[in-house]
């Protein structure tokens, strides 16, 4: 096929249908690598010492926390809005770049979903353990109930609830819709056995018939309608904890926009993080190349420059609006005792993205590798400036304070690290890691074999 | 057609199927079932149900509640009972009501009808009840640490005293008595065995006030003084409205004096000389640095131009521009002004004397026919006390509710000059230090469970009663006289007979028989003949030469220490408390330590900051900047540093007693030329409040009297601004009956904290300790936030109690996910615990910053084994008798906050419906305002125009808290205004 010269190939090398199955396979058989092992074992040592630290919390007390009688989120709302941005990449590549028919989608939205779904499930430990009774948690689902009580759906705690379990279930269905042509690959590759009668379940019997393949493409077209609301609406409902509040700092109407651009810029830094190890460690270098980098990386300079705007109008409207609480707590952020958790995130935010407008720089793995640790650092220094500097000196002086985590808190978020890596490591040991149909769906108008340039 | 067949059943005729179904059900009915049946299943899923449930049945102790067989007449179980009764600690005696549920006493408050304390209190008074439940207390007779019984103690004492060696002295020791009945058996006593001997020790000393008074009207008294009757008052160091002499009685008048509520145009204006910054300074009008060495230079300086003016001859001393100034304004208050000193100088309390004569006080704000009974103890004759302990004239020491060995100002020779006693008796209700060193260790009942009488002035007589039975075996040191002198019957006899036999009389009964007379005054707590006055010595005046000594000052860049009392923790008698150890004092709000005070110019000047642990004479504390400190003085607080005080007070901070000095035979409670250095050690004070400015946030809003004058909403201004913008697009909460609103006179407000104690006893507010202190998670659901203003060598204080406000418009209600807290149909912000699962978003959302958190199980409402965070013992099973039982204990992981006391609304509203009339305006109070000395607070319903709260709203200075948030708060403030002229200041 003949494309225009300015498109470069998705998928390089010599690639034919069969050796791209055999390749996205190839991971999966014989017995795993002892890099693999390793990454396990700290991946559960981590998970091991967060699970201890959250029976500290439930046994003894918030008190092991941080927080006080002024600030009452720290860390673990800060985590939780930073993993629930993480897991905006996933849905934002395989929804909305379906919907627009980007081709280059195709090599990363399995792990991007796969990313997506074990970082909400990180995210919805934090609202779970940071509850003063956790075992009364299910006070928050509205069940019919002899005491006649009701939730109070004015909270937007509650819109949380809904939001977060809606996007993870959709976001489920969707990766789920997504692996049965694959499961059905792997189900036929191998020999009798267990692990054959596993994925045959798990294909739900899936024979690659045009019928299945009508039904799969319908059902997705379904899904990634649902989900891609659903992209914008999680991380507008995050928001609106802190925007329907008085709390200067917080209540602020550009939230929603705001938050939503950060989650997906800080969910393609993920994303990009992990791509870049991935590749690497089990040779995909093929599939996720420099166009998949750049193509990302452009995306990252937009979102980056929607926080960087953000940031900008949030100042201006804090001098323009006259009011003195908005001010101070601006001011407060930027030159206050946590000034230096602004500037890193200033820093990591607005600036190091722009390196992206430098061609060179956005086609480097090692430079968009680096970026991207920045951005991941600059997005979590975001949650913490908006929770922590705005509630630390908020309307009363009297009752400012300072906050700073204890090793239970920290210890709740290496777990949380702990978690997603074992998710990670075990999804890509059981389940492959790029869409193989999908990315069969493109070689014929992408793959560097097929194409041909036009004069 | 071919017949296709789908199953067997298609293929064989159903009656065949029928058939052998049959068989096998018949067949199987037989034998077999014997082992399977229905009834077995039944036998087994009932005994496996059974036992699980009674497995599980075992993990929970059963607590038995016994009935009462016979009830007694006056206890109804549910509904408390008021007792009336007497505080007295060795320092103020305020006579209270103590609140008794079911057998126990779990709430004091003021008695109202004592008109000098309106039925106020302060947190001290509130607190003391807190020591009855302290497990810490003596609690059998010892000898020698052995224990013993009261009759081997009794058989010792009358042996001792039936042999005893008529050359030396028995001395019985006590802090100063106020009780006649006590006195008159001290005097039976004393009479039956001749060598006894009493002497007065007072854990702080006034005895330079009783001596002036001495020299110069002849009589060694203190007067009554009334702060009320003064438009004009003057003090030096004198911490009058904390620690000084009355505090509950003077900041009541103070409070009155300067109130502008009810169309009152006048106040009192107040002015402050003093060292460092203490409660009353804060709160003055204009307040004027001063190193305690100068005082009697400033005092010398005012009086020599006060008599130059009265035309009588002093010599002239050079004054201060201050002095001056405050000299012409005191002058033109003649008749109508007080200056008062905190000094224990002969010299300086003689010139305030001569000041008070000039200014034509006598009379009018000093009363000298009412002088008052407390602190009688004189330094000099506890120094002549101890030179004869040293000449071997003293036998035996008995130690009667003082406790030298730690109050003792002088070094550890002096000390140990106790030691030269054969015989040392402790009896006291708390544990000490000097018990440590006593042979024998009698016991005497806390005063909730003592007998006793008082009479504070001529005339006013109170009685102790006790409010429990005692809860060790303790006996009132009364009665150990009374068993030793071979007087029969108890203690309270004594006091009857007393009573009837001197105390009785026609214009105390008015006609009434002495025992109808006897329950009246039981039940009322107080009598009072007004006929009984003392005589008013006339002023005769000293040899007014001396005051050439001071003509000039004396400070310079030496260090000077000022040891005064806190607020909460006094001269430390009740330091083994948790309630006071916890509450803040209101000046430094800084709680659980003391702390060498420091001038910020000072601590520049050395390059020390906040927490460097310094050594002040040896001693060493960290250092707390305070600014309004004298440039080059230091300020610790006494009371702490408890050697022997049990589990609470025992180790906390450090004693500075054993500095203070003795100068013309009184003990001096500032030191001269002290040196100080820094340590290089740091330490972390537990201080609720870090950050002490406003911002320029109308927060608290002030003005002065002259502009109030003109316009009573001036410093109010932006109210009106907001209530201009009053609108929503929401629907507002209707109140069809009560609409509960509590108004704050900031104006009134002398922020004696008396009101954080009886809010944490009335609510079973927790006490975390210092370390949860110090990671800001005290739980108290009132504060009083302090804000300096100006520059930070002499700044102005405002305070502001701050409580759930109650807003109608609740930032918290609508964030909660599960509801929890809800607004009330009568506009009370209320908190349904059990619902709360502790996501803490309504305290974020709160900006106020009023909601408190259960970090961890402080309660012992927690189910989880091992988690509690208690270092006070607050859930020892005795401590927890002091629980109110009509508030929920909160348990871990829940929001609390004020209530605005929902329990005691509840409990008036249900008395009204069952009288079946309306429920009248003011018969609800808070337990806030129920305390208040100053009666700043008011409850009362919105919805009704006549109610004091509805008529106080509509005075021109009420403003809601951060009312531009639009909040609609409950809470209302009053502005403070400041009794200051803009263009006539001192400075």
């Amino acid at each position: 096929m003949y494309v225009s010269p300015v498109r470069e190939p998705l998928i390089s090398g010599e690639k034919s249908y069969s050796k791209v199955t055999e390749e996205i396979y190839a991971p999966m058989t014989g017995r795993p690598g002892k890099t693999w092992y390793a990454g396990l074992t700290l991946a559960l040592i981590a998970l091991m010492f967060g699970l201890f630290s959250i029976f500290v919390t439930v046994w003894d007390g918030i008190g092991t926390w941080g927080l006080n009688r002024t600030i009452g989120w720290g860390w673990g709302i800060t985590n939780f809005v930073w993993w629930v941005g993480i897991g905006h990449a996933g849905t934002f590549i395989s929804a909305i770049l379906l919907l627009f028919r980007q081709k280059w989608r195709t090599s990363i939205n399995r792990s991007a979903e796969a990313m997506t779904i074990f970082a909400v499930m990180c995210a919805g430990l934090f609202p779970l353990i940071h509850m003063g009774r956790l075992p009364l948690g299910f006070f928050i689902f509205p069940y019919p109930n002899t005491r006649d009580v009701w939730v109070n759906f004015n909270s937007p705690l509650l819109w949380d609830v809904f939001a977060i379990s809606t996007y993870l279930t959709v976001s489920l269905l969707f990766w789920y819709m997504g692996l049965i042509p694959d499961i059905g690959t792997i189900r036929d590759r191998l020999k009798n056995g267990i692990k054959k009668k596993i994925y045959a379940f798990l294909s739900f019997g899936w024979t690659g018939s045009a019928r299945h393949w009508m039904r799969h493409e319908s059902m997705s077209l379904i899904l990634a309608g649902l989900a891609a609301p659903l992209v914008l609406s999680v991380h507008t409902i995050v928001s609106f904890d802190f925007a329907t509040s008085v709390i200067p700092g917080w209540h602020t109407t550009i939230f929603p926009p705001y938050f939503v651009s950060g989650a997906v810029f800080s969910g393609f830094a993920m994303v990009l993080t992990l791509m870049i190890i991935t590749r690497k460690a089990i040779n995909l270098e093929d599939y996720i190349t420099k166009a998949h980098l750049e193509s990302m990386n452009k995306i990252i300079i937009a979102t980056g420059s929607i926080v960087g705007i953000a940031y900008i109008t949030e100042l201006f409207i804090a001098w323009y609006s006259g009011v003195i609480y908005e001010q101070y707590a601006f001011i407060n952020r930027a030159f206050g005792p946590y000034w230096w958790a602004y500037w890193i995130m200033m820093t990591c935010n607005v600036i190091t993205p722009q390196l992206f407008w430098i061609k060179k720089i956005r086609r480097s793995f090692v430079a968009t590798f680096i970026i991207s640790i920045f951005v991941n650092i600059g997005m979590w220094f975001e949650r913490f400036v908006i929770i922590v500097t705005s509630l630390h000196r908020d309307f009363l002086p009297s009752s400012w304070s300072m906050y700073s985590p204890t090793w239970v808190e920290v210890g709740i978020y290496l777990g949380t690290f702990g978690l997603f890596f074992t998710l990670f490591f075990l999804f890509i040991r059981f389940f492959p890691v790029i869409a193989i149909a999908e990315v069969k769906s493109v070689l014929k108008t992408s793959a560097e074999k097929f194409i041909k340039k036009g004069k | 057609m071919k017949q296709y067949w789908k199953s067997i059943e298609e293929l064989i005729p159903e009656e065949e199927v029928v058939q052998e179904k049959k068989s096998s059900y018949i067949l199987n009915d037989g034998k077999d079932s014997s082992t399977n049946s229905r009834r077995d299943f039944l036998k087994y899923f009932g005994f496996s149900i059974a036992s699980a449930a009674v497995l599980a049945g075992c993990e929970r102790p059963v607590k038995k509640a016994i009935p009462l067989l016979i009830q007694p007449e006056e206890v109804k179980p549910g509904t408390a009972n008021y007792y009336a009764s007497s505080f007295y600690d060795g320092s103020e005696m305020v006579p209270i009501l103590v609140k008794v549920r079911d057998g126990r006493p779990i709430k004091i408050e003021g008695n109202d009808m004592c008109k000098m304390t309106g039925g106020s209190a302060s947190a001290r008074i509130q607190a003391s009840l807190l020591n009855l439940y302290d497990e810490s207390r003596p609690a059998q007779p010892m000898v020698d640490g052995k224990a013993t019984t009261w009759e081997q103690v009794d058989a010792d004492m009358l042996k001792i005293l039936s042999e005893w060696d008529a050359g030396k002295e028995f001395v019985i020791l006590t802090s100063t008595i106020i009780s006649p009945s006590t006195k008159k058996l001290l005097a039976d006593f004393k009479a039956k065995y001749p060598f006894v001997v009493h002497e007065t020790f007072d854990a702080y000393s006034y005895s330079a006030l009783r001596e002036s008074f001495a020299l110069n009207y002849g009589e060694a008294i203190i007067p009554s003084y009334r702060f009320n009757a003064a438009k004009l008052v003057v003090g030096f160091n004198a911490d009058f409205l904390g620690t000084w002499l009355q505090p509950v009685t003077f900041g009541r008048q103070y409070a009155s004096a300067r109130k502008l509520t009810e169309g009152q145009r006048e106040m009192m204006r107040h002015v402050q000389f003093e060292s460092t910054m203490t409660l009353t300074g804060s709160n003055s009008d204009e307040r004027v640095p001063m190193a305690a060495s100068d005082e009697a230079h400033y005092i010398a300086a005012l009086f020599s131009l006060l008599a130059g003016k009265a035309g009588v001859s002093v010599p002239t001393v050079n004054a201060p521009e201050q002095i001056q100034k405050i000299a012409e304004e005191l002058w033109s208050a003649k008749g109508k002004s007080l200056v008062v000193s905190g000094s224990n100088d002969v010299d300086v309390q003689s010139m305030v004397c001569g000041i008070n004569h000039i200014l034509e006080s006598e009379g009018n704000t000093i009363r000298l026919d009412y002088p008052i009974s407390l602190f009688e103890g004189k330094d000099k004759d506890f120094e002549d006390l101890l030179n004869r302990i040293e000449a071997d004239q003293v036998g035996a020491v008995m130690l009667w509710n003082t406790n030298p060995l730690y109050h003792l100002p002088l070094d550890e020779k002096t000390q140990n000059v106790l030691a030269k006693v054969d015989l040392k008796i402790a009896v006291h209700s708390q544990q000490t230090e000097s018990a440590l060193a006593c042979k024998y260790v009698l016991p005497a009942p806390h005063f909730l469970e003592s007998w006793d009488d008082s009479e504070l002035v001529s005339g006013l007589f109170t009685l102790t009663q006790p409010a429990i039975r005692p809860l060790f075996k303790t006996r009132h040191a009364q009665e150990n006289l009374m068993a030793w002198a071979g007087v029969e019957g108890k203690y309270y006899d004594f006091i009857k007979s007393n009573w009837k036999e001197n105390i009785y009389n026609i214009n105390l009964s008015q006609g009434k028989q002495f025992e109808t007379f006897w329950k009246t005054s039981l039940r009322d707590g107080l009598v009072f003949d007004d006929t009984k006055k003392n005589s008013v010595p006339s002023f005769s005046g000293v040899d007014t030469s001396f005051i050439s000594k001071y003509a000039n000052p004396v400070s310079g860049n030496e260090l000077e220490l000022v040891l005064y009392q806190n607020v909460p923790i006094g001269d430390g008698t009740l330091a083994n408390n948790p309630w006071l150890q916890e509450l803040p004092d209101p000046v430094s709000r800084v709680c659980w330590d003391n702390y060498v005070a420091v001038s910020p110019a000072f601590a520049a000047l050395r390059g020390w900051s906040q927490g460097d642990i310094v050594a002040v004479n040896g001693i060493e504390l960290p250092v707390l900047i305070q600014p309004g400190q004298a440039r080059n003085t230091l300020a610790i607080a006494v009371g702490y540093g408890r050697k022997n005080a049990g589990r609470v007070a025992t180790d906390l901070g450090k004693n500075v007693y054993p500095l203070v000095k003795m100068k013309n035979g009184n003990r001096q409670y500032f030191v001269e030329n002290v040196d100080a250095v820094a340590t290089g050690a740091t330490y972390e004070l537990a201080a609720t409040q870090s950050h002490h400015s406003m911002e320029g946030r109308a927060l608290v809003r002030e003005t002065t009297i002259a502009e109030y004058l003109k316009n009573p909403a001036s410093g109010n201004e932006k109210h009106e601004e907001v209530e201009k913008l009053h609108t929503t697009l929401y629907h507002e909460h209707e109140y069809k009956g009560h609409h509960w609103g509590l108004v704050i006179d900031l104006n009134s407000c002398i922020g004696c904290n008396a009101c954080v104690v009886a809010c944490s006893a009335e609510n079973n507010v927790p006490v975390v300790g210092r370390n949860e202190v110090r990671r800001s998670h005290e739980m108290h659901w009132l504060r009083l936030d302090r804000y300096y203003a100006g520059e930070s060598d002499n700044p102005e204080v405002v305070r502001q109690p701050v409580m759930c406000q109650h807003c109608d418009n609740a930032p918290c209600e609508n964030v909660c996910p599960v509801a929890a807290t809800n607004h009330s149909s009568e506009g009370i912000n209320q908190m349904a615990y059990n619902r709360c699962i502790g996501t803490r978003y309504c305290n974020n959302n709160c900006p106020y910053k009023v909601r408190r958190f259960n970090w961890y199980d402080y309660t012992g409402a927690d189910t989880i084994p091992n988690n509690r965070v208690d270092p006070a013992g607050m859930t020892l099973d005795l401590k927890r008798m002091v629980l109110n039982p009509d508030v929920t204990i909160r348990a871990k992981g829940v929001i609390e906050k004020c209530s605005m006391c929902i329990q005691r609304i509840q409990e008036k509203k249900l008395t009204a419906k069952r009288e079946g009339r309306m429920l009248e305006d003011g018969e609800i109070k808070t337990a806030c305002q129920q305390t208040c000395p100053a009666d700043a607070i008011t409850f009362g319903d919105v919805n009704d125009p006549n109610s004091k709260v509805s008529k106080l709203l509509k005075d021109a200075r009420q403003y809601g808290l951060l009312e531009e948030l639009h909040t609609l708060p409950s809470v209302v403030y009053l502005s403070k205004v400041r009794n200051k002229d803009q263009n006539k200041t001192l400075s």
